[in-house]
């Protein structure tokens, strides 16, 4: 059962990292050009059909996906190479650093991810940029969390009191012991916070915040086929039924990961 | 001459005082038990005498050295002639380490490889699992791949590996199977033996410490109670507590 989940997790993924990759080598037709051939309905040669502008609704799902795994790959990127390390620095000093960082992180925390992309794309204009450092910022808090609740974990561990004895030094224990430690947790959360992202970054785009025109990301699909929602509602299933799948993917392979690396439900096995 | 030293040494948790006043000196060349029920602060004490912790007030000395205090750069001295062997090997070896690396641990720190005459790491990692009866292709492998005995026999070649003076055992038996109890405790007893090591033996096992010890301090509360000669203090114990103590050792009616 826990395997099934992780197996379909992986197969959802690697679906998406398919088609992301595929996009750069080839699409069915151009995903930009506008041509007279609008809204079709799926079947041949558009399989699924065209949108409002006449552009091949398959080609742009291939870029979209594209999309998503930058914006994935980098706004988590980003949290992690900033959150992990203050969650560390916070667990293993403690005292004054530590209440002062998760102070900061709850603060950024309660900041609403939507009104930061605002903030950030009125300052610096609607792009793929502001949205990825939009969400990379509001994810850093959950690193910090996850990284700074393992480090606690480890550092009360008698190896650690084993490598003190030894004359290691802080970093040698930060780098040594706490973190191959807390890494699978951080895997975890990383593949959680994936699925935030492209989510974010979905809504992001369906409100213009997001990936200017005209490159198709799934968001801007979607807000795109609300113009023919009444007439054409297939068309909001696509790049909708690509997000779900998505964020589901990364979920379950993220739930699978915590049960396939939890050392206390391999050890009864 | 003592090699370790504790002077008026306090130490409280909030509002609990787990030590209150401690005064002790270990002989080079002593083996020392530290007996007393859980609580009684044994535990705190080693780990202030290992530097582990700071005391409240107190002071710890390290071969006329002042340990207690002293930030942990300055603590070279200590670090490679003083080591551990905690409770339980499944929680004192990285699970994520191989084997070879927890042993030479000690040898790659740099406050600790400037006491050291530069010891060849491969050839210590080899002399000291044949110390510890391991085989020498341990060394490639990770702790969960070992039995209990085994990882605590691991943990033990840590604690020679930069040739030590003293060594401190925190109840090294306590959480293995009794079949392997024996064979451990008297491999420590063979190795303090032949390395002329002092030692430092907290147990709950009366039988073990008069067994592996010359010389006992019993903790209550805290407090030492009770101290001298493992022989004398065993046979004719002075206080109350350590009567009740001996007196709750199992022994077979015959």
């Amino acid at each position: 059962m826990r395997k099934a989940q992780l197996n379909i997790g992986l197969v959802l993924v690697g679906l998406v990292i398919l088609a992301g990759v595929l996009s750069l080598l080839w699409t069915p037709y151009d995903p930009i050009r506008v041509t007279s051939n609008r809204l079709l309905p799926p079947g041949w040669p558009h399989l699924l059909g065209t949108d409002g502008m006449g552009i091949d609704i398959a080609s742009r799902l291939l870029i979209g996906a594209r999309y998503c795994l930058i914006v994935g790959v980098i706004s988590v990127g980003v949290a992690a190479v900033v959150g992990v390390p203050l969650g560390m620095l916070a667990g293993m000093r403690g005292g004054w650093l530590d209440e002062l960082t998760m102070r900061v992180a709850d603060i950024v925390y309660a900041f609403p991810a939507l009104l930061l992309a605002m903030l950030l794309a009125a300052a610096f204009g609607a792009s793929t940029g502001t949205a990825m450092a939009a969400i990379g910022i509001a994810t850093i808090p959950a690193f910090a969390r996850i990284a700074r609740a393992g480090t606690l974990q480890v550092v009360a561990s008698d190896f650690v009191l084993a490598a003190k004895a030894a004359g290691t030094s802080r970093w040698g224990i930060a780098a040594r012991h706490v973190f191959p430690n807390i890494a699978p947790l951080v895997g975890v959360q990383a593949s959680v916070g994936f699925a935030m992202a492209i989510l974010a970054e979905a809504a992001l785009s369906y409100l213009g915040l997001g990936t200017p025109r005209p490159t198709p990301t799934w968001g801007a699909m979607l807000r795109d086929a609300q113009d023919v929602w009444y007439t054409q509602p297939v068309q909001a299933l696509w790049p909708g039924l690509s997000i779900a799948l998505a964020v589901l993917g990364f979920n379950l392979l993220g739930d699978g990961m915590r049960d396939v690396l939890d050392p206390r439900l391999r050890e009864v096995k | 001459m003592s090699i370790l030293r504790a002077e008026a040494v306090s130490r409280c948790f909030g509002a609990f005082p787990a030590l209150r006043g401690i005064d002790l000196e270990v002989g080079l060349g002593q083996r020392l038990g530290i007996v007393g029920e859980s609580g009684a602060g044994k535990t705190t004490l080693i780990k202030l005498l290992a530097g582990l912790d700071q005391p409240d007030s107190g002071q710890v000395w390290f071969d006329q050295k002042i340990v207690s205090g002293r930030p942990e750069r300055d603590l070279g001295f200590l670090r490679s002639s003083l080591q551990i062997v905690f409770q339980d090997p499944r929680s004192s070896l990285n699970p994520r380490m191989r084997v070879g690396s927890i042993i030479t641990e000690p040898l790659r720190s740099k406050r600790v490889r400037r006491e050291l005459n530069d010891i060849d790491q491969r050839q210590r990692l080899g002399e000291v699992l044949k110390m510890v009866d391991l085989p020498a292709d341990s060394a490639d492998r990770y702790p969960h791949e070992f039995s209990g005995g085994q990882r605590q026999r691991i943990a033990i070649a840590r604690a020679l590996a930069p040739k030590p003076q003293v060594l401190i055992a925190d109840e090294p038996v306590s959480s293995l199977d009794v079949s392997v109890r024996a064979q451990v405790i008297n491999l420590l007893a063979d190795l303090v033996e032949r390395e002329g090591l002092t030692l430092l033996f907290v147990s709950h096992d009366l039988m073990v410490v008069r067994h592996l010890c010359d010389s006992v301090i019993v903790m209550r509360a805290g407090e030492i109670v009770e101290r001298g000669q493992s022989a004398e203090v065993f046979e004719h114990p002075q206080t109350d507590y350590t009567k009740a103590l001996w007196a709750a050792v199992p022994r077979i009616r015959v």
